[in-house]
């Protein structure tokens, strides 16, 4: 079965990083991104990105669910982009060369260039959050969100809700079995609006029984003290290694590219245009 | 103040306040440190409720009004909190693969220091202090889901351990065990209970297999109340039990039925302490004696068949089924045994065609069923899952039933008669514009199979039918069965439970990693040790009463046993 969104435990570099360094790192980076406009900046990253997936060992096919969903996104986002500002493009970069057509709907040199970057963006920041999910251990996460100073119920209830995502997955598919049975095709001979209506029928029992265990577990955990003191221990939480510090640094070292590339070009953007 | 009573009820009483009147009314209990008690009695007698009270989550999860007193430990439970209470009194729920919260084994141990604030190296020493106590110290990085039965059981146990309680309590610690790994976890609670030597409270209503190990006392909890609280041997020597709708061992089942007068003198707790006198033990042999050898039916047709079917997935890492051969002929009633990933639920996926066979062929009335889609084949074999919460997704009876046929496009009024007729023969006819909130766990089972029946499928194959249901639900469930089967369907249980077995199946399909290793009669199986072994099921008390009391062929007296207690059962029904 395809994992939607989860940890996959396979050994490699990035996998033993301990979770908050990791999420030092990811926030580093998101950063980094999210600040520059930089074209070389930019693709530099994305380079980067999936060369650590490959140190990661976590393959394409393992997130493919999750990211052609982003992936759809990201083209409904495009085209938003630019029937509503078709001459944003032009706005940051000061010059107008019309590749085709003119007027208001006309496809700018500049308005291509900023959503190729925009694009590029998308690339540069999705696939490390893949990356930090698919290689930390989810209590490991909570720990290191509890670290940086989230409440640790919230942190904790973060790590519950990814472990139970392939239970719910095994639970939907062992549902949809027994409707199956009943005559509600949910194959591909289906049309498109018949199959959603049969998978929200299997919502349903879906909820009903995700809601008794959420019932059991939060009595298991009551029972057992969660929530009796300010703070709590983890089990999982590691002290920094050496590779943890070295990664951090990387990732600031890419804060600092960023801040000085925007001092370099004079503002977010890289303009090929002048 | 005794300072060795943890725990003392006094005139309590307990009304949630979603209710109209109370779900517990003059409780009068105490418990010592050390003691070891088993509360029994039927869904509903207000037992988990009175867990819930001991572990705290009454009144600090559930609310209500509770009267008279409970004091822990010398001070009254609705002063002290939650957390105080826990450390007292550790609980073992009843489904441990939902009170998981850790990852892996080690973190879910830890839960109760973490929340404690334990740090290094305490915490690492605790978890592993604990983990060996219950022995599973080899599987601290595995998560939990991996591990057997038995093994998720110490995994709970183990968390609870680690915080050093007075009062261990376990609700219906064997619920989801196969009878062997069942068997396990009494003598676990027994040995914890000795070398912690906390006290240790056991709700279960499956009383023969708690006896395993001696408990001090018994309380029998009826609507509410204690109605008993005596040493087993006195609890067993009268008729209470049956009264309340426990059901008590099957051998002293079997000395009643023989005429032997059952009296705490003669121990009757379990079989290694029972005295039977020599007069008993004839009395025993005169009934199996005079017993009529019923003849086999004729031969029925056979309605399916698999033939050498394998099923391999992840790429062929993975072997469920190995060369499986089996039939079953139209009216049977028959159980597919077997311990957890054995292959028996794999088996009815790929029968029921949610999973396709990498090898062999299935056949149907003679004809080939590999063709078949899913919605093809639930036409012929209709598949019941064990949680009826998963298959009901209409909020009004009718509907739910219905449904199977309206995406069949079937007319109006062809819809109408054929729900009509399934909900007639599971009896709810009289509920049928009911919501199916409203219904009790039995009854929305019937919802599931009432609507599998409108398909008009000739053969059900059912998951669990029973699974977590007291004698009196059980009973009603497999009666209702029986009868589905006396109107000529056929049906096929996946099960590890043994009465069930015993008591209505004709005869037992054996699943071992992936492979048949028996087909044979009910009794044959449960009697024969090797067999036995290898399905983690249990050697039946009656074949261990039959060697007692000298009789040779301990197979044969079971069969007798069997045949007995159907007769005797059809002329209760015929009284009714």
């Amino acid at each position: 079965m395809n994992n939607i969104f989860n940890y996959i435990d396979r050994p490699s570099p990035i996998h033993s990083l301990t979770g908050a360094a990791k999420f030092v790192c990811l926030m580093l980076w998101s950063f980094a991104a999210m600040t520059t406009y930089d074209t070389r900046m930019l693709a530099g990253l994305v380079i980067l990105g999936l060369i650590l997936f490959r140190v990661g060992r976590i393959r394409i096919k393992d997130v493919s669910f999750v990211f052609s969903f982003m992936a759809f996104f990201l083209v409904v986002n495009t085209i938003m982009l630019y029937v509503f500002a078709p001459h944003h493009g032009s706005e940051i970069y000061g010059t107008c060369t019309y590749l085709l057509g003119s007027g208001r709907m006309g496809l700018t040199a500049e308005q291509l260039f900023y959503q190729f970057n925009y694009i590029l963006k998308f690339f540069a920041t999705i696939p490390v959050v893949l990356l930090f999910v698919s290689t930390t251990n989810p209590s490991e996460f909570a720990a290191s969100l509890n670290k940086i100073g989230v409440k640790y119920s919230i942190a904790y209830a973060v790590a519950l809700a990814l472990r139970y995502i392939p239970d719910i997955q095994k639970q939907y598919h062992e549902i949809s079995q027994a409707s199956q049975a009943r005559g509600i095709e949910m194959s591909r001979k289906a049309p498109l609006t018949e199959r959603l209506k049969a998978a929200s029928g299997i919502l349903i029992p879906l909820i009903l029984t995700s809601m008794s265990r959420i019932d059991t577990i939060s009595n298991a955990m009551e029972l057992r003290s969660f929530g009796k003191k300010r703070r709590r221990t983890w089990y999982m939480e590691r002290p920094f290694a050496p590779a943890d510090l070295v990664a951090m640094l990387l990732c600031a070292l890419l804060i600092l590219i960023s801040v000085w590339l925007t001092y370099v070009n004079q503002g977010r953007y890289y303009n090929p245009f002048k | 103040m005794d300072r060795d009573i943890l725990l003392q009820f006094s005139d309590f009483g307990f009304q949630y306040n979603a209710q109209s009147g109370p779900t517990l009314f003059d409780i009068d209990l105490t418990l010592k440190r050390g003691e070891r008690i088993l509360i029994a009695g039927p869904s509903g007698c207000g037992k988990s409720t009175l867990v819930h009270c001991i572990n705290g989550l009454i009144p600090f999860s559930y609310k209500g009004k509770m009267t008279g007193s409970l004091k822990i430990k010398g001070r009254e439970s609705r002063d002290l909190s939650l957390f105080e209470i826990s450390h007292t009194v550790g609980t073992v729920l009843q489904d441990s693969d939902a009170q998981f919260v850790g990852m892996t084994v080690a973190e879910d141990i830890a839960f109760a220091l973490e929340n404690d604030c334990v740090g290094e190296p305490l915490l690492h020493e605790g978890v592993m202090e604990a983990a060996k106590l219950v022995n599973v110290n080899d599987y601290l990085t595995h998560a939990p889901g991996e591990l057997s039965g038995g093994q998720k059981q110490r995994v709970s146990v183990a968390g609870v351990l680690v915080d050093d309680v007075d009062i261990l309590v376990f609700d219906e610690p064997l619920a989801n065990l196969d009878p062997a790994t069942g068997k396990q976890a009494i003598e676990l609670i027994d040995d914890m209970q000795k070398k912690t030597g906390a006290a240790v409270i056991i709700v279960e209503h499956r009383l023969e297999d708690v006896l395993h190990r001696s408990v001090d006392r018994v309380v029998l909890m009826s609507e509410g109340r204690i109605v008993a609280d005596v040493p087993a041997d006195e609890l067993l020597s009268g008729t209470l039990l049956s009264d309340c709708g426990v059901r008590e061992p099957l051998y002293i089942t079997a000395l009643k039925y023989a005429g032997v007068d059952i009296t705490a003198d003669k121990h009757p707790a379990s079989l290694d302490t029972i005295k039977l006198t020599d007069d008993d033990k004839k009395k025993v042999l005169k009934w199996y004696e005079n017993a009529a050898r019923k003849q086999d039916g004729g031969s029925m047709p056979e309605l399916l068949k698999a033939d050498k079917l394998d099923f391999t997935y992840e790429n062929g890492k993975v072997h469920a089924l190995r060369d499986i051969s089996v039939s079953f002929t139209q009216g049977e009633m028959a159980a597919i045994v077997g311990t957890n990933g054995a292959g028996k639920s794999t088996f009815a996926k790929v029968i029921c065609g949610f999973e396709n066979q990498t090898g062999g062929h299935i056949y149907y009335k003679g004809g080939d069923f590999d063709g078949l889609s899913i919605k093809e084949r639930a036409e012929s074999i209709g598949y019941v899952m064990q949680n009826p919460n998963q298959m009901i997704s209409k909020v009004f009876i009718y509907d739910e039933v219905a449904l199977g046929l309206v995406t069949r496009g079937l007319p109006q009024d062809e819809i109408d008669k054929r729900v009509e007729k399934a909900l007639r023969i599971c009896g709810l006819w009289r509920m049928r514009k009911w919501p199916v909130s409203a219904l009790s766990f039995g009854q929305k089972k019937r919802v599931t199979i009432a609507s599998i029946l409108v398909l008009d499928p000739e053969m059900i194959i059912l998951d669990e039918p029973t699974a977590g249901q007291d004698y009196r639900h059980y009973t009603e469930i497999m009666e209702f069965l029986l009868d589905l089967n006396r109107q000529g369907i056929t049906v096929v249980m996946v099960t590890h439970d043994m009465h069930l077995m015993l008591e209505y199946a004709d005869r037992a399909v054996v699943f071992s990693q992936g492979k048949i290793i028996a087909d044979d009669k009910c009794y044959s199986i449960l009697t024969d040790p090797e067999i036995i072994r290898q399905a983690s099921l249990k050697e039946t008390s009656l074949y261990e009463l039959a060697v007692k009391c000298g009789i040779d062929d301990g197979t044969d007296f079971v069969r007798h046993f069997i045949e007995f207690e159907r007769a005797h059962r059809s002329e209760a029904g015929l009284d009714e």
